[in-house]
């Protein structure tokens, strides 16, 4: 019944994604599941399958996980991680394509009142279309 | 054209051999129209490949190559694990219903086109696929022609060579837009290299 929409934040920076972390939680609250990740399996600069399936399973929510990225390779390996997930959780996770820190706090907002997965990416990707 | 655990076993070795000692070029591709991380997260991922090469061969084939594209998709850590990742996983699939050598277009197809859905990308924009398109194209038009490995190689170096004046629209270096053009593609170099590798390896063999 209070189940939320799980947000994921995934950058090819471990700060960037941290500081978005950061703002969504001074924002939005701590009630909302979050999880984040950045940098390569060799802590330089980039992004992590095996990170990021560990960052979607730690903010997993019944109602599903937004993910938010930035640079094409953390899209390309968040893709690939959510065909990695187990079969029953593939379904229930979007990768949003929406600005990273705005799409962030935008979902977190809107899972935090309770929507749906379909609602949460809605009012981030509002943010890619203007 | 057999593929024995041990003929498995020195292709994966000279391909992943062969990148790793292509970083620093990848790198300096890279720099120019990338991020400039192709060449280390290749080497890192294909010496994680090597690493598992013992356990890796005595698999069964299909399973062979889906381990070294896991392998590649949770190492690598740029676009290029699922990229590459996709391939041999895909290859892998295709092995379970497809033998080899009969059906090699159609194995090395199947890889090309996880390729193609996992990076929505298509041929021309300047990409790694500029290679793997008419590689595949080589394999299906040529197929009987005894000299069918130089003919792979020659089409995997003259497809590299056609990257250059392409202008990327897919990937990182579309965000440079015109300044692209005049640079080869560092992905559509890798493919080359492994290529090449394994072109060089089954001549040694013949």
């Amino acid at each position: 019944m209070n189940d939320m929409v799980g947000i994921v934040i995934v950058s090819h920076s471990k700060d960037i994604a941290k500081g978005t972390a950061d703002m969504v939680r001074q924002m939005v609250g701590s009630e909302v599941k979050l999880a984040f990740c950045g940098g390569d399996p060799d802590g330089g600069l980039g992004t992590n399958v095996s990170l990021i399936i560990d960052a979607i399973n730690n903010a997993w929510s019944p109602k599903g996980v937004a993910v938010l990225v930035d640079l094409g390779g953390a899209e390309t390996n968040s893709e690939m991680a959510v065909e990695m997930l187990q079969p029953e959780r593939r379904n229930l996770v979007i990768v949003c394509n929406a600005p990273i820190v705005e799409g962030a706090v935008m979902a977190a907002t809107e899972a935090a009142g309770g929507s749906s997965l379909d609602q949460v990416r809605a009012v981030a990707e509002e943010l890619s279309a203007s | 054209m057999s593929l024995e655990p041990e003929t498995l076993k020195s292709l994966v070795r000279a391909a992943a051999e062969q990148v790793i000692a292509s970083a620093p070029e990848l790198t300096a591709l890279d720099q120019a129209i990338g991020d400039g991380d192709h060449g280390a997260n290749m080497k890192r991922g294909f010496e994680a490949v090597l690493g598992k090469l013992d356990s890796i061969t005595t698999q069964p084939l299909d399973e062979a190559f889906k381990t070294i594209g896991k392998t590649l998709v949770m190492t690598v850590g740029g676009a290029a694990g699922p990229l590459y990742g996709s391939f041999f996983m895909a290859v892998g699939d295709a092995l379970r219903s497809k033998r080899l050598p009969d059906d090699l277009a159609d194995i090395f197809g199947s890889g090309v086109g996880a390729v193609s859905a996992r990076g929505r990308s298509q041929a021309g924009e300047k990409t790694m696929l500029d290679v793997l398109f008419p590689v595949l194209e080589t394999l299906k038009t040529e197929a009987a022609r005894l000299d069918l490995i130089e003919r792979v190689r020659a089409t995997a170096s003259e497809a590299v060579a056609r990257t250059v004046p392409m202008q990327a629209t897919k990937g990182r270096a579309s965000f440079l837009g015109a300044r692209s053009v005049g640079h080869i593609d560092p992905g559509a170099r890798s493919s080359c290299v492994l290529l090449h590798a394994v072109c060089d390896t089954l001549q040694a063999q013949q």
